[in-house]
């Protein structure tokens, strides 16, 4: 746990963190209200964006690229509605048919337009490359009070770290809204709720939880960190509150141990080069939810779980 | 037929529909009109509803009786139609009303408690970010003890019966403290002990002077439980007084063929007018 | 253009040919396929099959190496990823079974969690000798170039069986896609169908994988669906108008690729299929947007010309300012609110028909009859003239009104 591990480790664990509980925070409420595949959509998009992105101002700076991201995000959004709406189909196949069009369109203009020099490639879109986010200006722990080391913080670690408050800040304003909304839509309209803007709203925040994480860790991450820790969590407890803290607990728990395992699990088997980190955390997130599935204390429906008898 | 007739006809026709002027009514609805697609759900209604009276909407499956009251509420859109809540256009009036959705309308497998689902009532009150006091909680509770629910304030909502989900949804209405109670279908589905225990606190709502109307399907409690009703099939078809308005002819004209005479025959009706 | 029409008439290499031929036939066995999944609402199913197939070809391919063999050998790629998305599909299932977890989030995790291990083993494999020229990237989106005959051979020969399958199983897959609960009645086994629809798609989604690559087959089993559900109600003609549907994109969209550089075969196949449905979304005659909006539009005026008149009629002020508009436009009222001869007289017809629905109400209990009295349907269109007259009669005559 030395200069080498500040240096090379510190960064992308924390980004890897801060972008996991980014995507479960929002994620709480999308499995809850059966739109668990609104983050595997939003994730497909992003590619698009960031291709429009890069046609429209030529270069690959990352705020353009953003918000390229979030508003082809914010587009299938509304596309899905739009034919769920108008063509009367149900929300999955609604989904299908917008993201992966977009995707899709996304991959043949990247292909026609000449971004061979430029790092610009659907495998990184999917995978990210969380273990080239080092700080290299780092030598050690005491790097943490160097003025200077600190101001050579890679730029992503930033980003995801003001998106991932955003999204503190927002869950916790909205959390009454978003709980009554999700639980009962009919009443929460009685209420004089917003019930449309706080579902749209609540998309577009995981829009741009997925866009902000996408840029750092690639696009699997985004998808099984909507899905995975809230639907382990879902099966640890009863109560909301819980469950959200269940979410996070898991998303943190994911993001280290799949880095760890990514970049030491290899050596352990006498192999020399590192696996990919998003990729196991995503797998790290599977097993976490897998063994919940089996042992969780409230795996099952109601009347088969083990509930304390009062 | 000749347009003169028909102009002597419509002279004829010049009844007035709905005497009961709109005034101060805890809820008054005129000319709504609902339709799912192409097919109107509710047609062209009026209907008042008076404070200090428990109302029954009555009608066959899929005559629009959740519609309207779905409809009054702004939960599902208008194709026509106005509404007034104590005189007042129905967003001025949110606080005054207190909505109990169908027990089936929502997933009771969400992870959240008893006193968390009453405290929703709350929400007008505590708005967004004020810290749930003392006061709130213990509002929260009496609320469930006046539906006999006291000791299930933590129980996880799966774990409930159906008349205990209905007496919790209740429950949450009570705590919103409003002046009109809008039930769809509180009685589906429940025990004969929840059925009595819902009907004791509407039946002290009424004395306070509150309004209350029940989407109501079982025409065998009509006239012990209601003093009004409203039968509705798609339009409307007679409101007023159990007395006056629950009668053979007033079913047959909303129920059709649907309902034997045998059956209206063992209803305690009105005498037919 | 020329090119184009080259590869179109399948003059553009026997390769060329080959994918064109395989991508119609694939087409065709994943819009047919498709449709049953899409109508029994379990479209993003095949999300989760295609990205589970990733690991699969992983292993098999590290599996092959480690045996010795070539491990480019697509058959063996794609067994690899058929037993992968095989699993996939069973804990999609299993978990949607046995845990609280809805199917959305079942499928969510699954895809995911599939595809993250599918990329740990893609860049084992890239550390491997072997496996610096092993192309597996390829699977992720497809890749026609450079192409192996043997390899469009593969698809071709895939494509055929996949149709040939749909075939045989058309009958209990539209019955249990419609209607599940009258095909277990007649004594079909609705489970054992389901799993032989799933297994299609299985077996769509992998001979497509080469061709149009694992993120994007989702789209050739779902689009064509959703497109012809604009054009027909019926069953059997969604099934294999979905199927031409998703041959017609394949092909095209196949001849499109082949046509020109940096036209990659897959999303340029996607495009041709979402163009098609974008048309149909908003100009199919029955149930496209333009229609839609046309018929909503007029069955307003309709409501509030009829609520319009049955005030008139009772002498109730109208205060609805589109009921007035309506009026207005058929000069049943003047401006300034009040009828015309001829809204009177429409008005006196709308009030002799609510009476005449009256008596018909207590004439006729056929709820089929009376069930339609819905303020909108015409009497006439309910009974004939005799029984009209008949209600007629019961009313009497028209009285005269004094001050009329």
């Amino acid at each position: 746990m030395g200069a080498e591990f500040v240096q090379f480790s510190l960064t992308p664990i924390l980004i890897g963190i801060l972008a996991s509980i980014a995507c479960a925070l929002p994620g709480n409420f999308l499995v809850l209200r059966k739109q668990a595949l609104i983050g595997d959509a939003i994730s497909h998009v992003v590619l698009p964006g960031i291709v429009v992105a890069f046609l429209v101002t030529g270069s690959v700076a990352a705020i353009p690229m953003l918000l390229g991201a979030a508003g082809a995000a914010i587009v299938a959004v509304i596309l899905i509605e739009a034919i769920k709406r108008l063509g009367k189909i149900e929300p999955g196949a609604a989904m299908g048919v917008a993201f992966t069009s977009l995707f899709a369109g996304g991959v043949l203009l990247l292909e026609q337009s000449d971004t061979s020099n430029v790092h610009l490639d659907v495998e990184h879109a999917l995978m990210g490359n969380l273990e080239s986010l080092i700080w290299f200006k780092a030598d050690g722990w005491a790097s943490l009070w160097d003025p200077v080391a600190l101001a050579a913080l890679p730029d992503e670690l930033l980003r995801i770290a003001v998106v991932c408050l955003l999204v503190i800040v927002l869950t916790v304003i909205f959390w009454r809204p978003l709980k009554i909304s999700t639980f009962d839509e009919s009443f929460a309209q009685s209420l004089g709720l917003p019930v449309g803007a706080i579902g749209f709203g609540l998309v577009v925040t995981a829009a741009v939880a997925a866009v902000a994480a996408f840029d750092a860790v690639g696009s699997i991450i985004v998808i099984a960190m909507f899905i995975c820790p809230p639907a382990a969590a879902r099966l640890m407890t009863n109560r909301l509150e819980a469950q959200v803290a269940w979410s996070i607990l898991f998303a943190t728990l994911s993001a280290i141990l799949g880095y760890v395992f990514a970049g030491y699990g290899p050596l352990w088997f006498g192999a020399q080069n590192a696996v990919s980190a998003a990729g196991m955390i995503a797998a790290v997130s599977g097993v976490i939810l897998a063994l919940a599935c089996l042992f969780g204390p409230y795996r099952s429906r109601v009347g088969v779980g083990r509930e304390e008898v009062a | 037929m000749n347009p003169e007739t028909l102009l002597t006809l419509a002279a004829d026709e010049g009844r007035v529909i709905s005497d009961i002027a709109v005034g101060d009514a805890p809820l008054a609805v005129r000319g709504m009109t609902v339709s799912y697609g192409e097919k109107p759900a509710v047609f062209s209604v009026d209907a008042t509803f008076e404070a200090g009276m428990m109302t029954a909407i009555i009608g066959p499956n899929g005559a629009g009786k959740s519609t309207l009251l779905k409809a009054a509420l702004g939960v599902i859109p208008r194709l026509s139609g106005e509404v007034s809540v104590y005189g007042a256009p129905l967003a001025a009036a949110r606080d005054r009303i207190a909505y109990v959705p169908q027990r089936a309308s929502v997933d009771w497998d969400f992870p959240t408690t008893v006193i968390d689902v009453v405290l929703m009532g709350l929400y007008r009150q505590t708005g967004l970010l004020s810290r749930l006091t003392g006061t709130h909680k213990a509002k929260a509770r009496e609320c469930l003890g006046r539906v006999g629910m006291a000791d299930f304030a933590e129980r996880q909502i799966g774990q409930l019966s159906g008349g205990q989900q209905q007496r919790v949804f209740l429950a949450r209405a009570l705590a919103q403290d409003a002046d009109l109670y809008l039930l769809d279908e509180p009685f589906a589905g429940v025990d004969a002990a929840t059925e009595r225990a819902i009907i004791d606190v509407l039946q002290a709502l009424k004395s306070e002077g509150k309004a209350v109307v029940c989407v109501h399907h079982d025409l065998a409690t009509v006239s012990t439980y209601f003093d009004n009703v409203f039968l509705i099939n798609v339009r409307r078809i007679a409101e007023g007084p159990v007395a006056q308005t629950f009668t053979p002819e007033n079913l047959h004209a909303t129920y059709g063929g649907r309902l034997a005479t045998s059956h209206i025959d063992q209803l305690d009706l009105a005498a037919g007018a | 253009m020329d090119a184009f029409v080259q590869a179109l008439f399948l003059g553009a290499g026997y390769n060329a040919a080959l994918v064109g031929i395989g991508a119609a036939l694939l087409g065709f066995a994943a819009g047919a396929s498709g449709t049953f999944l899409f109508l029994r609402k379990r479209a993003l199913v095949s999300d989760a099959v295609a990205h589970a197939t990733l690991p699969g070809v992983g292993l098999a391919f590290i599996i092959m190496v480690a045996l010795g063999l070539d491990g480019r050998s697509l058959v063996g790629l794609l067994a690899g990823s058929a037993v992968t998305a095989g699993i996939g599909l069973i804990l999609v299932e299993w978990m949607s079974r046995k845990t609280r977890l809805s199917e959305d989030a079942a499928i969510g995790a699954v895809l995911s969690v599939f595809f993250g291990i599918g990329i740990v083993l893609l860049t084992i494999i890239q550390t491997m000798s072997q496996g610096r020229q092993a192309g597996l990237e390829g699977f992720l989106l497809g890749s026609t170039a450079g192409m192996l005959f043997q390899d469009a051979v593969v698809i071709a020969i895939g494509g055929t069986l996949a149709v040939a399958a749909t075939f045989l199983l058309r009958r209990p897959m539209t019955l249990v896609a419609f209607d599940p609960e009258y095909a277990a009645a007649s004594g079909y086994d609705v489970r054992k169908i389901d799993l032989a629809m799933m297994g299609l798609v299985m077996a769509v989604t992998v001979i497509g994988l080469k061709l149009v690559g694992l993120i994007l087959i989702v789209a050739m089993l779902i689009i064509p669906a959703v497109t012809a559900r604009f054009w027909t109600e019926k069953s059997d003609t969604v099934v294999w108008s979905a199927g031409i549907l998703g041959a017609a994109s394949g092909y095209v969209g196949a001849a499109i690729s082949a046509s020109a550089p940096a036209l990659p075969t897959g999303p340029i196949i996607v495009l041709v299929s979402a163009s098609l449905f974008t048309f149909s979304l908003f100009f199919a005659p029955a149930r496209g947007v333009a229609a839609a909006v046309i018929r909503r539009q007029r069955f307003q005026a309709r409501v509030h010309l009829r609520q319009g008149l049955l005030a008139l009629a009772r002498q109730e002020p109208i205060h609805d300012k589109l009921t007035l508009k309506v009026l207005g436009r058929d000069g049943l009222i003047r401006p300034d609110g009040v009828a015309t001869d001829a809204g009177r007289a429409m008005a006196a017809k709308v009030a002799r028909d609510e009476r005449r629905w009256d008596v018909a109400r207590e004439v006729h209990h056929d709820v089929s009859l009376t069930g339609r009295y819905d303020g909108l349907t015409p009497i006439e269109d309910v009974f004939t003239p005799d029984e009209i007259a008949q209600f007629d009669k019961v009313i009497g005559k028209p009285t005269a009104v004094e001050g009329t």
